[in-house]
């Protein structure tokens, strides 16, 4: 049972960078459909220099630094160009996926040595409790104070206020002098630092070896799940459990022999992504409430 | 500072380049990425873009690789036009094939007259109902249609693969997930050119995709769905003063692209494989989006869009080939050519102008507005 615990974590890790890297640029009013893209680029890059430097945490760092450099492709397509933020983030998919299969051709059949755990001192000797949530590798670490960092930046710093400012009112904050496409930029290109280390997480911990578009549709999940935080960070950390949840019980499943086909228990995530939209939108108060107002809209200041 | 002033009338020569110079530049940026990664660039384009069509039979491959992507593109219009974001139709394009499937494997013994316009309709019926999914949780609880109809797409995957490995599995097949083959009058022949004979692989399906391209063009342009669905794209407050449903137009455009997609599917089983298996799309339903976007959202261009980015994909495994290139690679430069067609949209409807300072503007604008 502890053992399934753990796994539901460690599953949850690259959902949770993905998703509240996402939620940052979403809430300065840019959807970036492009996530699945930035999550292989972080992961083959984190793979090659992890592989080249026999060093994970240098990985760690260039897969975080290829995921904000994706990320400045489409900010400069959508925010300099004025492009179609819908299309443009399945553009950078598409080339996402499409250049890292190249760049990770020669790297196939090769292992890693992934990030080691780090045990907390004191805390990691509490039975279970301890094994559960304390003797981790950096990245879990990282995850859940990052989601602080978001929610504290988010909530209760200027930063954060003009984040909100620029995502819910462009006109208003152009006027009153904030660079609309200034923080834009900042926060497209910190989501795609985020999900870089989400894809990263994959060859780093989860499977120490690359395999063309390894992260299996977990970008997308990762957008689906900003919309059930209703772009709130800490709400990210609870969905990303859940969505681990449900990936880990196909496995469980088949463990146990379970006599429903492979199949339809691999259908869960995406059934259960498609259910939680349905809920969340339904209430349609709620989910305008909650979403950016200028989430999508593109702002150019000749108008 | 730059800036971008919307135009106010766009010149027909920017309209008809745009697509020509993405494409160069597409080509420029790819050969760039080549050699950075140690290929020759020369030699890579050349595989990509010239080698897969150097013989007179590999014009009749293209057609039948651009076949699915027009066909799918030809629905896609709609969509994208209503600016509804249908990005499943890989998934609508899987149930076309296994619903058109299903009267093809259970009733063998029907007569071609019967088979093939039954199948048209099962497959047409079978991407309808999915994208039905998309469409109606969209209109009825507001839920997002793009990541809804992408979710559809790896359960309509995982789908089709339970299908063929377990009860449509032909247990003759020495365990391999295929199902029985199709009957003759299940498949899609080959046409015999008077004088040349076969022209490699070239169909009766091609001949469909392009009277779907049409089709949709006369739809568009001269029916009134067609100006509702351009109204709603362009100008949904006008539209709703004009009297047409946002929902209405949600629905039908969803539950066109699913039919043509379906329809794809089914053509590309028909023709190409002719039964089941788990694969039967190399990605056509996401590779179609890019082709809707080259034509510019007019169904005649996709025809020639359609070729186009066939050809990249005929390239890939040119260049897989000759040059050990992995097959994505095709995924780089259809990613780049979306990039820079999004690119010249921008330049088609804003032009860039250089602000001076703010003093200096005041005096050298202030007559003209």
């Amino acid at each position: 049972m502890e053992q399934l615990i753990l796994t539901v974590i460690l599953t949850s890790v690259p959902l949770i960078f993905a998703a509240s890297g996402e939620l940052i640029a979403e809430r300065s009013g840019v959807l970036n459909l492009g996530v699945e893209g930035m999550m292989l680029m972080g992961a083959v890059s984190a793979f090659a220099i992890a592989m080249g430097t026999g060093s994970p945490i240098l990985g760690m760092f260039a897969g975080a630094f290829a995921g904000a450099l994706t990320a400045g492709i489409f900010a400069f397509f959508t925010l300099g160009l004025a492009t179609n933020q819908v299309a443009t983030g399945l553009a950078l998919t598409i080339f996402g996926t499409g250049l890292s299969g190249l760049i990770g051709a020669p790297l196939v059949g090769h292992a890693i040595d992934g990030l080691p755990q780090i045990h907390i001192p004191m805390l990691s000797d509490i039975p279970i409790l301890g094994m559960l949530l304390f003797q981790h590798d950096i990245m879990v670490y990282l995850a859940v104070i990052m989601v602080g960092l978001c929610a504290w930046v988010l909530n209760a710093t200027r930063v954060g206020l003009i984040i909100r400012a620029v995502g819910d009112n462009h006109d208003s904050a152009h006027a009153l002098g904030y660079s609309v496409l200034g923080v834009r930029l900042l926060a497209v290109m910190f989501g795609g630092m985020m999900a870089g280390l989400g894809g990263a997480y994959l060859p780093l911990v989860l499977t120490p070896h690359w395999a063309e578009g390894m992260t299996a549709g977990r970008g997308w999940i990762a957008l689906a799940l900003v919309v059930f935080a209703s772009w709130r960070p800490w709400r990210v950390l609870g969905g990303a459990l859940v969505f681990g949840g449900i990936t880990i019980m196909q496995l469980a499943g088949q463990a146990r022999g379970w006599t429903i086909p492979s199949q339809f228990l691999s259908m869960l995530p995406y059934l259960a992504t498609i259910i939680v939209l349905v809920l969340i939108s339904r209430n349609r108060e709620f989910a305008l409430a909650n979403s950016p107002a200028c989430l999508g809209r593109i702002f150019h200041a000749g108008k | 500072m730059i800036s971008l002033i919307p135009r106010k009338d766009i010149p027909l020569a920017l309209t008809v380049m745009t697509p020509i110079i993405a494409i160069a530049l597409t080509l420029i940026v790819g050969a760039i990425i080549f050699a950075t990664l140690g290929y020759d660039p020369l030699q890579a384009l050349y595989q990509f873009f010239i080698a897969p069509v150097s013989r007179p039979d590999q014009i009749g491959d293209l057609f039948v690789k651009a076949c699915p992507l027009i066909i799918i593109a030809s629905g896609l219009v709609f969509c994208f036009r209503a600016n509804v974001w249908n990005i499943g139709a890989e998934g609508q394009l899987i149930l076309g094939a296994v619903f058109s499937g299903y009267v093809a494997l259970t009733f063998p013994g029907l007569p071609g007259w019967a088979m093939m316009p039954l199948m048209v309709i099962a497959s047409m019926l079978g991407g309808l109902l999915w994208a039905m999914i998309p469409a109606l949780l969209k209109t009825r609880f507001n839920t997002n249609e793009i990541l809804v109809s992408l979710m559809l797409t790896y359960v309509a995957a995982l789908l089709i693969d339970w299908i063929v490995r377990g009860p449509w599995r032909d247990p003759m097949s020495f365990g391999f997930p295929l199902t029985k083959m199709y009957e003759d009058a299940a498949l899609i022949s080959r046409i015999e050119l008077p004088g040349i004979g076969y022209l490699g692989q070239l169909h009766w399906g091609v001949v469909g995709a392009l009277l779907m391209a049409v089709g949709a063009w006369f739809v568009l342009s001269r029916m009134l769905v067609g100006f509702q669905v351009k109204v709603m794209g362009a100008a949904p407050r006008a539209g709703r003063f004009a009297g047409f449903s946002p929902s209405f137009v949600t629905v039908m455009v969803l539950g066109i692209s699913g039919a043509a997609a379906g329809v794809a599917g089914m053509v590309e089983v028909s023709a190409n494989i002719d039964q089941l298996q788990p694969d039967i799309s190399f990605g056509y339903g996401f590779t179609a989006i890019i082709v809707t976007f080259l034509a510019r959202l007019n169904p005649l261009a996709v025809i020639g869009a359609g070729l186009v980015v066939a050809l990249a994909e005929l390239g890939g495994d040119s260049a897989q080939i000759a040059l050990g290139m992995p097959k994505v690679v095709t995924g780089v430069f259809k990613g780049i050519l979306l990039f820079m067609l999004l690119a010249g949209e921008t330049f088609n409807r804003f032009r860039f102008e250089i602000r001076l300072p703010r003093s200096a503007a005041v005096k050298l604008t202030g007559g003209q507005n």
